[in-house]
């Protein structure tokens, strides 16, 4: 499936904003980012496999809470970097 | 703690130019001078938009620079450059705490806070603090990075740093000042804002505290192990039992083997007071150290006591205090020295250097007799290391 990659992690992605990847769960998806583009991962997913208090992930356009989110071979995936302030 | 020798052969001074890899909220710049330390000039930014927290020079090979960085979106993580920030690489496993068992709440890394490489026996050795308080070792350069157990998991790290919640200075509670013996790579002393700081004879394995006479005012409880507020604490390099701390509660020095520290600050102007973040010393002399004091008073206004910024130095030990302030501004000088932003490099007479939370740089040649702004309009400052 097509993920939509926000400017913040575009240095992993050599400059695109829309990358393929694979995945059953959110938590396979990233599993393959992380294959295929070295480090994105960590950016937006903590240790504890939390996603980063300022990382939002969309599956269709309904926020994801955490990575057990089951996804099918044509959703659309956006990841947002969302933070306010100078 | 094993019988060292107390005192090491006094280098000679560096020549030459002199970089200062400087860290900000920003992003990370260096400003280099020229041989004479007159004409200086910025370069950068690298990493721009991040919060780059440390960055530090390789002294071993003196071209491998580590960056502390992360992004307000992005989690942490370390930067490696191996030809003196032409070009950098990431980490391939940056610091991470292990993944907690099921049901059970781990820790995360918020941010890389402070960069240490290790002993001179050790190449490619390096120690990461980070925040909330927790000890990294990379064998690699930097390239990958492994929790120290000794620490992390030790039975008591929750206790010395006062619970896992959100507390602690602005940013969060932060393990930093990783100062490692010349004399002995497996001897280790870390300070812990707040926690207190806490002394390693075996490479990290175990840890016990080491703060016996630090005043801890902000605790209910009287002369405490630990939970004291180190804001910075140095090694001197030539006498390596000789340990200064800049704490939350004053200014303390150590000489081991003894146990208990001495309030130097005690001989700071009354109107002055002992109170502060960085601390530097003295490139070949151990007697001769500088601080930047602030205002602790009332609310922690964290300012220039007065809007009147001075450095002060001991050259006794901290028997006795000088105000320099010539060059700088005389009064409505408002800004802060955070705790890694104030250096000395190795030339005689040193240069000492201090950022400010205004984004300017000053530098002294004259090992702080007179001093002038060689940066300006650069982000806030988070830390300045001399090369």
């Amino acid at each position: 499936m097509v993920v939509a990659i926000p400017s913040q992690l575009r240095d992993y992605t050599g400059g695109r904003a829309h990358v393929e990847a694979r995945g059953a769960t959110l938590a396979e998806l990233l599993a393959d980012l992380e294959r295929r583009h070295p480090g994105i991962r960590f950016r937006m997913i903590d240790e504890q496999d939390a996603i980063r208090r300022h990382i939002k992930i969309f599956v269709n356009q309904e926020l994801a809470r955490d990575l057990g989110a089951a996804l099918a071979a044509n959703d659309e995936v956006t990841i947002v970097g969302a933070l306010s302030g100078g | 703690m094993p019988k060292k020798s107390s005192s090491r052969k006094t280098p000679r001074p560096a020549a030459g130019p002199v970089a200062l890899l400087v860290g900000t909220r920003k992003g990370a710049f260096f400003v280099r001078s020229d041989r004479a330390r007159r004409q200086w000039t910025p370069a950068g930014p690298h990493f721009l938009g991040h919060i780059v927290n440390h960055v530090v020079l390789d002294p071993r090979d003196g071209k491998t620079l580590l960056c502390a960085a992360r992004a307000g979106h992005l989690g942490p993580t370390v930067f490696r450059s191996t030809d003196s920030g032409r070009s950098w690489k990431e980490a391939q496993r940056p610091p991470a705490f292990p993944k907690a068992e099921e049901g059970k709440k781990g820790l995360a890394v918020d941010h890389v806070f402070w960069l240490a490489p290790g002993h001179a026996s050790e190449p490619g050795v390096w120690y990461a603090g980070v925040s909330p308080p927790g000890l990294f070792r990379s064998e690699d350069g930097g390239v990958t990075w492994e929790g120290v157990a000794g620490f992390n998991a030790n039975p008591m790290r929750t206790t010395w740093v006062g619970g896992d919640q959100e507390q602690g200075p602005p940013g969060g509670a932060t393990l930093h000042s990783i100062n490692v013996d010349p004399r002995d790579p497996r001897h280790l002393y870390i300070g812990i804002s707040a926690g207190g700081a806490f002394e390693s004879t075996d490479a990290g394995a175990s840890w016990r505290p080491l703060n016996k006479g630090v005043a801890a005012d902000f605790l209910p409880v009287k002369d405490p192990e630990y939970g004291h507020d180190v804001h910075c604490m140095r090694l001197h390099p030539v006498a390596p039992d000789r340990i200064y701390q800049q704490n939350h509660c004053g200014i303390y020095r150590l000489d081991r083997p003894a146990e208990r520290w001495t309030r130097i600050g005690d001989a700071m102007p009354k109107a002055i007071g002992d109170i502060g973040f960085p601390m530097t010393l003295h490139p070949r002399d151990p007697d001769t150290l500088w601080v930047f004091p602030m205002d602790g008073g009332t609310v922690w206004p964290r300012v220039s006591p007065g809007g009147k910024p001075a450095a002060y130095v001991s050259r006794d030990g901290g028997k006795s205090w000088k105000r320099q302030d010539a060059g700088l501004p005389p009064k409505q000088g408002w800004f802060t020295v955070k705790r890694q932003a104030m250096c000395a490099d190795a030339r005689d007479p040193a240069g000492v250097y201090f950022g400010t939370t205004a984004g300017d740089i000053w530098a002294s040649s004259s090992e702080g007799a007179r001093w002038s702004c060689i940066a300006r309009h650069l982000p806030e400052i988070y830390s300045v290391e001399a090369a």
